[in-house]
C-alpha cells in the first residue's frame, strides 16, 4: 500500500486528553490524518480507539487537547455539525435503524442533503419527487457497490450481521463524506466477510477518493490496508508509522503482540 | 406460538362479542349501528390522545404523563379566549400557546434529564401534569366552560329507509371524526415520506446512529413536542366541544393509557387501531353487557365504561406486552 499518494493533512488531533470521572481514556494523544489516506489505530481492548474515535465526531468532549478539522479549530463540535462538515461514521455494535429496510436505511444518509420543502417531500409534488428520485438514485448506486441487491427491501433486522455491517457502511457512504470513520468494521466476521469488507473499504477510498480512519483489533487485517498505523495502549499513543515501522516496533510487540497474536 | 394462537382467539373473542347482540337480537340494527358509531367515536378521541403519548415516547423514549393535561389546557385556552374573540382567532392563538408550551416543558424540564432513568422521566412529566392541571385553573378558572365551534347541537337523521326510524349521527361526531382521519394522514404522510419525518424514525430507532447522519436531535425534540402540543390543541378542542371544558378532561384523557398499551407505544397505526378497538369495545360492553350481566347474575351492572378498557389492554398485554402493533425488540446477547 505504500507510494499511494496522500495530501495534505486533513485532521490533527493535538494533546488530546480524555477521562470519565477518575478513568483515564485518552492522555495526550497526537497525531494526524492525511487526505485521502487510509489511516488505522489499532490496540488492544480498553485502548481508547473507540473513544478517539468519539472524539473526533463529537460525541465526547476531550478535557484537553485541540482538534483541527479541515484548517479550523473543532473542538466543540456536535456530532450533528461533524456530519454537516462531511464526517461520516460507522459503529463498532450494530446502529442501524432497526424499524426501516436496507433502502430507509441508506436513504437517512441523504437526509442532510435533501433540499425542498416540507409539504413537497410529503406529497411528492414536483420538487420533492425530483428530489427523491436523484437521492434514491445515489442510494440505489451505493447499494450495488456493496453487493445487497437483493435485500433492498428487508428490514436490517433480518440480515446476517455481516450484511449490516455493509448496510451501516452503506448509510455512511450515503453522506458523500470527506472523511470516514470506521469503528472495528470487521469486528465479529469470518475470513470471507473480512476480505469482502476490506475490498470494499479500499475501493471507496480508490473511487471516491475518501479519506478513512479505521479502528481495528484484528492487525492483520490492518497492516494490509492501512497507509499510516496510530498504536494505542491503556490511552497512550505507542507507536505511529507505516505498519512495516509499527510491526517492527519494540514497544508495540510488547504491548500488543506479545500478549497474544 | 402460545402467544399468536392467545392474540388470535383473543381477536375472535372481540370479534365474536361485536356481532352478539345483532346475532341473539338484543338489539334492532338501527340502534346498534348508532352503539356502534358511538363508539368508533369516542375511539378516534382516544386515538388522539394516544398519539401524543406515542410521538413523544418513539422519539425521546419519554412517557409523557402531561399529553392529558395538556388535552386539558388547550380546551381551556381555546374555550376561555373564545368568550372574548371570533372562535378562529381562539385557535390561532391557542395553537401558539401550546406549541410555545411543549416547547418550553421539553427545554425546561426534559432536556436538563436527558440520559436520566425512565423512572425519573417518568415522575417529571407526572409532575407536569399535576402543575398544568392546577395551573390552567389559575389562569382559566374551574367552572364547566362552553367551547362553540360553530357546529349545529341537532343531531342528523340517516338511513331512513334502511333502519326503521333511521340512524341519529351527532354532527360535531362526524366532523370530529374527520378532523381527527385528517391529522392522522397527515401525521402519517409526515413520518414516512418527509426528511424530517425519517430522520424522527431514526431518533426514535438509534440516538447515536441519528445524529451521526446529521440529525440534529435537540431541533428533533422541539418538533416532535410541538407536534403533540398541537394534537393536544386538536383532542381538546374536538373533545371540549363534546363534553363541554371541564376538568375532567383530564381524567378522561388517561383512558388513552390502555389504547396505547393494546396498540403499542412505539406505533401510530397502534393508537388508531388501540382507539377504535376500546372505544368501540366499551360502548359495546356498557350498552350490551351490562344489561346482559345484571339479568344473569343479579348484579347491578354499571360501571363497565370504568374498567373494560383496562381489563382488555391487561389481556392483551398477557400475550403481547409490546402490544398489537409495537415493535418487538429482539436484542442480540
Amino acid at each position: 500500500m505504500t507510494g499511494r499518494s496522500t495530501g495534505a493533512p486533513i485532521l490533527a488531533v493535538e494533546d488530546i486528553s480524555l477521562a470519565f470521572g477518575g478513568l483515564r481514556a485518552l492522555a495526550q494523544v497526537s497525531f494526524d490524518v492525511r487526505e485521502h489516506e487510509v489511516r488505522a489505530i489499532i490496540g488492544p481492548n480498553g485502548a481508547g480507539k473507540s473513544s478517539m474515535l468519539n472524539v473526533i465526531n463529537g460525541v465526547y468532549r476531550p478535557q484537553a487537547g485541540a482538534v483541527t478539522y479541515l484548517g479550523r479549530r473543532r473542538d466543540h463540535m456536535e456530532p450533528y455539525e461533524a456530519a454537516r462538515l462531511g464526517i461520516a461514521r460507522t459503529f463498532q455494535g450494530l446502529a442501524l435503524f432497526k424499524g426501516m429496510t436496507v433502502l430507509e436505511n441508506i436513504m437517512t444518509g441523504r437526509a442532510l442533503l435533501m433540499r425542498s420543502g416540507m409539504l413537497a417531500q410529503a406529497l411528492w409534488l414536483g420538487p420533492g419527487e425530483r428530489e427523491e428520485i436523484a437521492h434514491r438514485q445515489r442510494v440505489e448506486q451505493i447499494i450495488d457497490f456493496l453487493e445487497i441487491q437483493a435485500h433492498r427491501r428487508t428490514p436490517v433486522g433480518r440480515l446476517p450481521y455481516g450484511l449490516q455491517k455493509r448496510v451501516d457502511l452503506g448509510r455512511a457512504l450515503a453522506m458523500e463524506p470527506k472523511l470516514l470513520l470506521l469503528d472495528e468494521p470487521m469486528a465479529g466476521m469470518n475470513v470471507e466477510e473480512k476480505q469482502d469488507m476490506c475490498r470494499f473499504v479500499l475501493d471507496v477510498n480508490d473511487e471516491y477518493g475518501t479519506t478513512i480512519v479505521l479502528i481495528e483489533h484484528d492487525m492483520s487485517v490492518v497492516m494490509d490496508i492501512s497507509d499510516r498505523v496510530v498504536v494505542l495502549d491503556y490511552g497512550l499513543k505507542i507507536a505511529d508509522g507505516t505498519p512495516d515501522e509499527v510491526r517492527n516496533d519494540p514497544r508495540v510487540i510488547e504491548a500488543y503482540l506479545g500478549v497474544k497474536h | 406460538m402460545t402467544r399468536r394462537i392467545g392474540i388470535v382467539v383473543l381477536l375472535a373473542l372481540l370479534a365474536a362479542g361485536l356481532v352478539a347482540p345483532v346475532v341473539l337480537g338484543a338489539a334492532p340494527g338501527g340502534f346498534y349501528i348508532e352503539v356502534l358509531l358511538g363508539g368508533l367515536m369516542a375511539g378516534v378521541l382516544y386515538s388522539l390522545v394516544a398519539l401524543g403519548f406515542v410521538l413523544i415516547y418513539k422519539a425521546s423514549g419519554v412517557f409523557n404523563f402531561a399529553q392529558g393535561a395538556m388535552v386539558l389546557f388547550a380546551a381551556l385556552s381555546m374555550a376561555r379566549m373564545g368568550e372574548v374573540m371570533p372562535i378562529w382567532a381562539s385557535l390561532v392563538l391557542t395553537f401558539g400557546i401550546m406549541v410555545v408550551l411543549a416547547v418550553l416543558i421539553e427545554r425546561l424540564v426534559l432536556r436538563p434529564l436527558v440520559n436520566q432513568e425512565g423512572v425519573t422521566l417518568l415522575m417529571a412529566t407526572l409532575g407536569i401534569a399535576y402543575f398544568l392541571d392546577g395551573f390552567g385553573q389559575t389562569i382559566w378558572g374551574s367552572d364547566i366552560y362552553k367551547l362553540d365551534l360553530g357546529i349545529s347541537k341537532e343531531p342528523a337523521l340517516i338511513l331512513e329507509n334502511v333502519f326503521e326510524g333511521g340512524i341519529l349521527v351527532s354532527r360535531e361526531d362526524v366532523v370530529a371524526a374527520a378532523t381527527a382521519t385528517v391529522l392522522v394522514t397527515f401525521l402519517a404522510l409526515f413520518f414516512r415520506r418527509t426528511a424530517v419525518g425519517r430522520a424522527l424514525r431514526a431518533v426514535a430507532d438509534d440516538q447515536q446512529a441519528a445524529q451521526s447522519v446529521g440529525v440534529p436531535l435537540n431541533r428533533i425534540w422541539t418538533i416532535v413536542w410541538s407536534v403533540a402540543g398541537v394534537v393536544a390543541l386538536v383532542a381538546g378542542m374536538v373533545w371540549g366541544s363534546k363534553l363541554g371544558v371541564q376538568f375532567s378532561i383530564s381524567t378522561v384523557a388517561l383512558k388513552s393509557l390502555p389504547v396505547v398499551f393494546l396498540g403499542g407505544l412505539t406505533s401510530v397505526t397502534g393508537a388508531i387501531v388501540g382507539g377504535l378497538i376500546i372505544g368501540v369495545g366499551e360502548k359495546m360492553a356498557a350498552v350490551f353487557l351490562g344489561p346482559w350481566m345484571a339479568a344473569t347474575f343479579g348484579v347491578a351492572g354499571g360501571g363497565i365504561e370504568d374498567w373494560f378498557a383496562y381489563v382488555l389492554a391487561l389481556v392483551f398485554m398477557l400475550f403481547r406486552p409490546e402490544g398489537l402493533f409495537g415493535e418487538v425488540r429482539i436484542d442480540r446477547v
